[in-house]
């Protein structure tokens, strides 16, 4: 395989790549500066990236192990300058099961771990052997989190839970 | 029956077509025998359909010509580094607020920011801001070397450093330099020039090595209270130019310090 072939390689997994961000981090902007970022970590480390590999899973890894830093450290508000002109956004049409407004907050009351491993399943359609690579988790992590996700993502689409949890202070 | 049993594993993977037919046979039977277990399974479902419904759509979105372009930026500045404009090496970025209790308001609310940010945020625009709303208010001291030394701040600031370093010509664009100072980093300088323009309009570039751990950005904006950033981080360099200037014109003026860094002169 020459290079033009990985460039082209790399560069059909954007698409994906955005939408997986998109969801996994909610705000547009914040979304495509993860895939900047993981762009430019990715055609930097071309050179290191086995052949024989699934190209979308080395990708997909890159991102995690940066939004991973990103979560870690909060950040100064930053807004890319393209995004500003750039204000038009794709809206999904209505299903007639579920709000899909309701399902974007719902989704952000998942822990970060949860919400991966659910959209690298649901949304990228990975294997759960796939989503343990990208994730750099065993298998049976995958699979807790998954199922502690859908079921809490569920609870929140019926109404169960309206907000996190109040803690209690001892 | 199967002689085994069924699993949350089971069920997760039947949500997501993930079983083999005939294992996926007896999870037919098993949800028909229970009802609740078969809703759960119906959620689940209906989970992956509405997500792919709510974010497939980004896939149709044309791909931002930030995202679609192999970037080059890096490499120049690499070259550069090596030896050409601003080259520095062994400094270190990191301003912390503390002792500094003269700049009033505007170091107040960024101190808010810092505190609320924590110790290991986005420091670059930061600390960039930060010394920028320090000393460019001041009027009798903003720099340690003036502009009228430049050789001599070169010189020092090369020295303390420990490689050449030199600030871009802003000229062209109404920006002609003050002069320079050495900031505490947290294990060594920081470099800070200092511009203006004839309006009076002060304008900051800072220069830190620290951000070898840090991940390189693309071309950032970023704005806390009065003061307007942009910043890059390439290999260990991070680059960062402050102004209360209108953003556009920022913009102008950071685009011709990235050129003087690709193309030095």
């Amino acid at each position: 395989m020459n290079i033009d072939a990985e460039e082209t390689q790399l560069l059909a997994c954007i698409p994906r790549l955005r939408r997986y961000a998109r969801a996994l981090v909610g705000d547009r902007s914040a979304a495509d500066d993860l895939v900047q970022d993981t762009l430019e970590k990715g055609w930097r480390k071309l050179s290191q990236w086995r052949r024989d590999s699934d190209m979308r899973a080395w990708l997909f890894g890159i991102m995690h192990n940066l939004h991973v830093d990103r979560v870690r450290r909060p950040r100064f508000t930053a807004v890319d300058l393209a995004e500003r002109e750039d204000l038009l956004t794709t809206r999904a049409a209505q299903t007639d099961a579920l709000d899909m407004r309701d399902l974007d907050a719902a989704l952000r009351l998942l822990p970060q771990e949860q919400r991966e491993v659910l959209l690298l399943i649901a949304l990228e359609e990975m294997t759960y052997d796939e989503a343990a690579g990208v994730l750099g988790i065993p298998i049976g992590t995958v699979m807790s989190r998954l199922s502690r996700g859908r079921e809490k993502l569920r609870a929140a689409m019926e109404g169960r839970i309206v907000a996190p949890p109040l803690k209690v202070v001892k | 029956m199967s002689p085994y049993p069924i699993t949350e594993a089971d069920i997760q993977a039947y949500v997501d077509g993930l079983l083999p037919a005939a294992r996926r046979a007896e999870i037919d039977v098993y949800l028909a025998n229970h009802p609740d277990e078969a809703a759960r399974v119906a959620a689940y479902r209906a989970q992956n359909a509405a997500l792919r419904s709510l974010f497939n759509p980004v896939l149709d979105e044309p791909v931002p010509g930030r995202l679609s372009v192999r970037p080059r930026a890096s490499r120049h500045l690499r070259r550069l580094a090596a030896g050409f404009a601003i080259a520095i090496a062994g400094g270190a970025a990191g301003w912390t607020l503390r002792g500094t209790t003269q700049s009033g308001s505007e170091l107040a609310s960024l101190g808010g920011a810092a505190v609320q940010a924590g110790a290991h945020i986005d420091p670059l625009a930061r600390q960039a801001a930060i010394a920028h709303v320090v000393y460019s208010p001041d009027v009798r001291r903003p720099v340690e070397i003036g502009a009228e030394q430049e050789d001599q701040l070169v010189a020092w600031l090369s020295k303390r450093i420990g490689a050449p370093i030199r600030p871009p010509k802003l000229g062209k664009l109404g920006y002609e330099l003050i002069g320079g100072r050495l900031l505490p980093g947290n294990s060594g300088p920081v470099a800070q020039f200092m511009y203006h323009n004839v309006a009076g309009e002060r304008l900051t570039l800072y220069v830190s090595t620290e951000q070898a751990q840090n991940h390189d950005t693309g071309f950032r904006f970023a704005q806390e209270g009065p003061v307007n950033v942009f910043y890059w981080i390439d290999g260990k360099f991070g680059y960062a130019l402050s102004a209360g200037i209108d953003k556009g014109e920022l913009a102008r003026v950071s685009g011709a310090v990235y050129e003087q860094l690709e193309k030095p002169s």
